[in-house]
């Protein structure tokens, strides 16, 4: 559905008043994903999650360099049809809770996103309540203002925002972070939800736990590359199934399987090795 | 309602916190009143000082009140302040309420309408240019309001008349009327025509200030995530400025346009002055010029009260309107 | 508006420029403001030279900018008046910023002292600063000494109000709390902790404060409160041009604003670059 060909990305990095230096972000990423899967992107922090969701979507800074080939449904996806899927094929779930507007309330800006996707604004407020009901957010919520949510709410408020919009690939940023045990299980059952309903679902994480449960498959990041791409099965026992090293250490760094840190130290980047081009 | 609740004890913070304010503005100006070497007698008698002997001034001093201290003639001229009375203009011949309602009457059509023009006219450019940073028409506005925010107001008016009145002849280059026209007999129409030249002037001054808040505000939002988010479900950024622009940036302008009101009479003190235009500001110049104490003072506790009201509702509409403040949310 | 273009975010050139664009407004402005007071010492008097053959003269080869009624150059009287607007609004900035940061310490003192400094504030701020000039000029008889002083005894609340705002910030963070838990004196906490933050608040609350300082003295002075009429300064020669303007004699009321406009353009963009680079 979607195929990432040897896509580089470097952004500017000012060392200096005035001398710039580029720090490559991605490195030679090559990923397919099909469409009906959950597919996990787990890595560190800064191993570039983001940016590939950024990338995918068009929406990296001006002055970010990219080189690489991105296709959708077998077709280049350049800036110009970025542009034009953007929000009817492709959404995003951002990481971040402000994304959400503090000054409009919920269903109207789920509206919004609908009328983005090209509905009548009629149209729109019935698929926002909808949408807002599908996801369990009552009369209340729907006319309260981001502040006046809890962050489980808020969440799944930015999933409706992706949900109303029909798109076929569906990038969850981080969708887990600050959220207790329950709420985290209800927005990664609605992510679940969406890819059995046939979309491509991207869930990127830190943390592989989040992924492996609804994920079919788990690709393992790490400084802008891609170490490994298993089946979500891969990751049981002792990892033995498992090509890299490095997607082994996280795996049985997991608590459950008794914190076998010492892998991942062992594994982990020092800072001289985070590349720097 | 709890709404209602919290409601009055704040409006009634507010007008205390009022009160207070302009008690210390009239012992403020008082005291600079006092400390003024001007001999209030001389200002009093004007050219008529030197057919004055010393034991007629003295007798003048005492029945004004000029020769008790400073704090009884301040109780003095409280007290006829709470009893309504603002003293006697020399300069006018009239008390000096009515000077400055009449005077303010004449102002508040060029205040308002500069007010109006310069808020609406601000709020657009404003947004037009936060859009897109960095866009031509972003260059345009910003190198626009930068030029005229360092303008001053009085050199801005002298070129108007220059170019308007003297050279083109569009425009009156005087007053508030035609010369030798009754006040009563000026038609509407030619009230306008002479009102149009201080008001575009004035509020191309107050526009400066209003577009570079809510362009920076404008820019804020599209650098915020909300902004992202909003690309990222295809709007344009049209569709941003509308719909999230429209919102965020439109109270801080109003905010804005109210917290400026001592900018604006600033302004129109000296735009009055070179159109001979005669409102308030014009009053108050010859005021200070002909030492005309009571009115000085009573234009400074007018004005303060015009600027108060007016910081009071920018205060204000934060808490009635923005959402976050009203739920006690953040 | 152009349509769906990706935002530029992180700005690609957030550290960069705005420091090389301080530095280029510093030096440029530098220079200007040298030159100006250079061009003093070249001058002499002849901002007050008369020349009774050529009087009312429009701009020319001899005469750069014209000359006015009794025959002055007025390029020589705007450089005059230029330099003019350049001390007072000098000394009153710094003036105004002594003022506010002394008040706005005073104000973390106790809170007694605090509701009485930002009752101050408020007083001075709720009258319109023109006003206020006006009030203070009569109140010590006009001249120099009564602008400089009326300039700065206007201008110092809005920044105290910023300065006072951030000392009680600063009070409240935690390392200057655990200094003071550790037992430093109060002389060292504001020393070693608060000054290096709040010094460049004020150097660019200072330079913030000088083009609203020269604007206001031109335009006191232009009503007749401020600068003797016998001084080349802006607002004067502006006052000047006022009985000459229906004469069609445009020279006498364009160049002296000019002049103004682009020496306060010129130190407000350089505060707002300092501002950012800072």
């Amino acid at each position: 559905m979607l195929t990432i060909n040897r896509l580089s990305l470097q952004l500017p990095l000012y060392v200096s008043w005035w001398k710039r230096e580029w720090a490559t972000c991605l490195n030679e990423f090559s990923l397919t994903f099909c469409s009906g899967e959950v597919h996990g992107v787990v890595g560190a922090s800064g191993a570039g999650k983001s940016l590939l969701a950024y990338a995918i979507m068009g929406l990296l800074p001006t002055a970010a360099r990219l080189n690489g080939q991105l296709a959708y449904q077998g077709k280049p996806l350049d800036e110009a049809r970025q542009r034009q899927l953007r929000g009817r094929e492709l959404a995003l779930i951002p990481q971040s809770l402000n994304a959400l507007d503090p000054l409009a309330r919920t269903k109207r800006q789920v509206a919004w996103a609908a009328q983005r996707a090209g509905q009548s604004s009629r149209h729109a407020l019935q698929s926002a309540q909808r949408a807002l009901d599908h996801y369990q957010l009552d009369a209340r919520a729907q006319q309260a203002y981001a502040h006046e949510l809890s962050g489980g709410m808020a969440r799944r408020v930015l999933t409706a925002m992706a949900h109303v919009s029909q798109a076929r690939l569906v990038i969850a940023d981080e969708p887990t972070v600050g959220l207790d045990p329950l709420q985290r299980q209800r927005v990664l059952d609605a992510l679940r939800g969406l890819a059995d309903q046939g979309k491509t679902v991207i869930l990127i994480t830190h943390d592989l736990r989040h992924a492996l449960p609804i994920a079919d498959r788990v690709t393992i990041m790490r400084d802008g590359q891609q170490v490994e791409t298993a089946s979500a099965r891969a990751f049981h026992g002792s990892g033995a199934s498992l090509a890299s090293a490095y997607a082994r250490a996280l795996w049985l760094a997991l608590p459950d399987n008794g914190f076998l840190s010492h892998a991942v130290s062992q594994a982990q980047p020092t800072e001289q090795e985070i590349t720097v081009a | 309602m709890a709404l209602g609740m919290q409601l009055i004890p704040r409006i009634a913070r507010r007008l205390s916190r009022l009160t207070l304010v302009l008690l210390c503005v009239a012992l403020v100006s008082f005291g600079l009143m006092m400390a003024s070497p001007v001999d209030p007698v001389d200002a009093y008698l004007g050219p008529q000082m030197a057919q004055v002997s010393p034991e007629q001034r003295a007798l003048i001093a005492e029945r004004w009140g000029f020769d008790a201290p400073p704090a009884v003639q301040f109780g003095h001229w409280l007290r006829q302040l709470v009893s309504g009375d603002l003293g006697w203009s020399h300069v006018y011949n009239q008390p000096v309420s009515e000077v400055i309602g009449q005077r303010f009457q004449r102002s508040i059509m060029l205040l308002g309408s500069a007010w109006l023009l310069a808020a609406l006219l601000g709020f657009s450019l404003g947004v037009a240019a936060g859009a897109k940073e960095g866009s031509t028409l972003d260059n345009l506005i910003s190198t626009y309001a930068y030029i005229t925010a360092s303008t001053p107001a009085f050199w801005l008016a002298i070129v108007a008349v220059l170019l308007f009145s003297v050279t083109l002849g569009w425009a009156p280059t005087c007053c508030a009327g035609p010369t030798g026209v009754l006040n009563q007999d000026v038609t509407l129409a030619s009230r306008l025509h002479h009102l149009l030249l201080p008001v575009i002037t004035l509020a191309l001054l107050g526009i400066a200030n209003i577009t570079l808040h809510t362009r920076a505000r404008m820019l804020e939002l599209m650098r915020s995530e909300v902004a992202t988010h909003a690309f990222a479900q295809g709007a344009s950024r049209f569709d941003i400025a509308w719909r999230h622009g429209l919102r965020h940036a439109s109270l801080p302008a109003i905010t804005l346009a109210f917290a400026s009101l001592g900018e604006l009479f600033g302004g129109s003190i000296l735009i009055e002055q070179v159109f001979a235009y005669p409102g308030l500001g014009q009053a108050t110049v010859a005021a200070g010029l002909r030492s005309d104490i009571p009115l000085l003072l009573g234009i400074a506790l007018f004005t303060a009260l015009f600027v108060s009201v007016g910081n009071m509702i920018a205060d204000s509409l934060y808490s009635a309107i923005d959402p976050r403040m009203t739920s006690g949310g953040l | 508006m152009n349509s769906g273009q990706p935002p530029s975010y992180p700005p690609p050139n957030i550290y960069s420029q705005p420091r090389l664009r301080a530095a280029l407004s510093l030096f440029v402005t530098t220079l200007l403001v040298m030159g100006l007071i250079a061009s003093q010492w070249l001058l002499g008097d002849a901002p007050q030279q008369m020349q009774f053959d050529a009087r009312l003269t429009p701009p020319s080869v001899d005469h750069w900018l014209g000359t006015d009624a009794l025959g002055r150059e007025l390029w020589a009287r705007t450089l005059a008046g230029l330099a003019l607007s350049f001390w007072v609004g000098c000394l009153a900035a710094l003036l105004s910023t002594l003022i506010a940061l002394s008040l706005a310490a005073l104000a973390t003192l106790s809170s007694r002292l605090d509701t009485l400094v930002s009752l101050l504030i408020d007083t001075l701020l709720s009258v319109p600063h023109l006003i206020l000039l006006i009030l203070i000029a009569f109140a010590l008889g006009g001249g120099t000494q009564a602008v400089i002083i009326a300039v700065a005894v206007t201008h110092w609340p809005s920044l105290a109000r910023v300065l006072r705002a951030e000392l009680w910030q600063l009070r409240q963070a935690p390392y200057v709390r655990i200094s003071r838990a550790l037992g430093k004196s109060r002389w060292f906490v504001l020393h070693g902790h608060l000054l290096p933050h709040l010094l460049p608040h004020c150097l660019v609350g200072a330079l913030l404060l000088f083009p609203h300082a020269i604007l206001h003295e031109a335009a006191l002075t232009f009503l007749g409160f401020g600068l003797s009429p016998s001084q080349p300064a802006i607002g004067v020669l502006l006052a000047d041009a006022m009985r000459y303007l229906s004469g069609g004699y445009w020279w006498l009321g364009v160049f002296p604003g000019l002049g103004l406009l682009l020496m306060v353009l010129g130190f407000e963009r350089l505060s707002n670059h300092l501002r950012r680079a800072l």
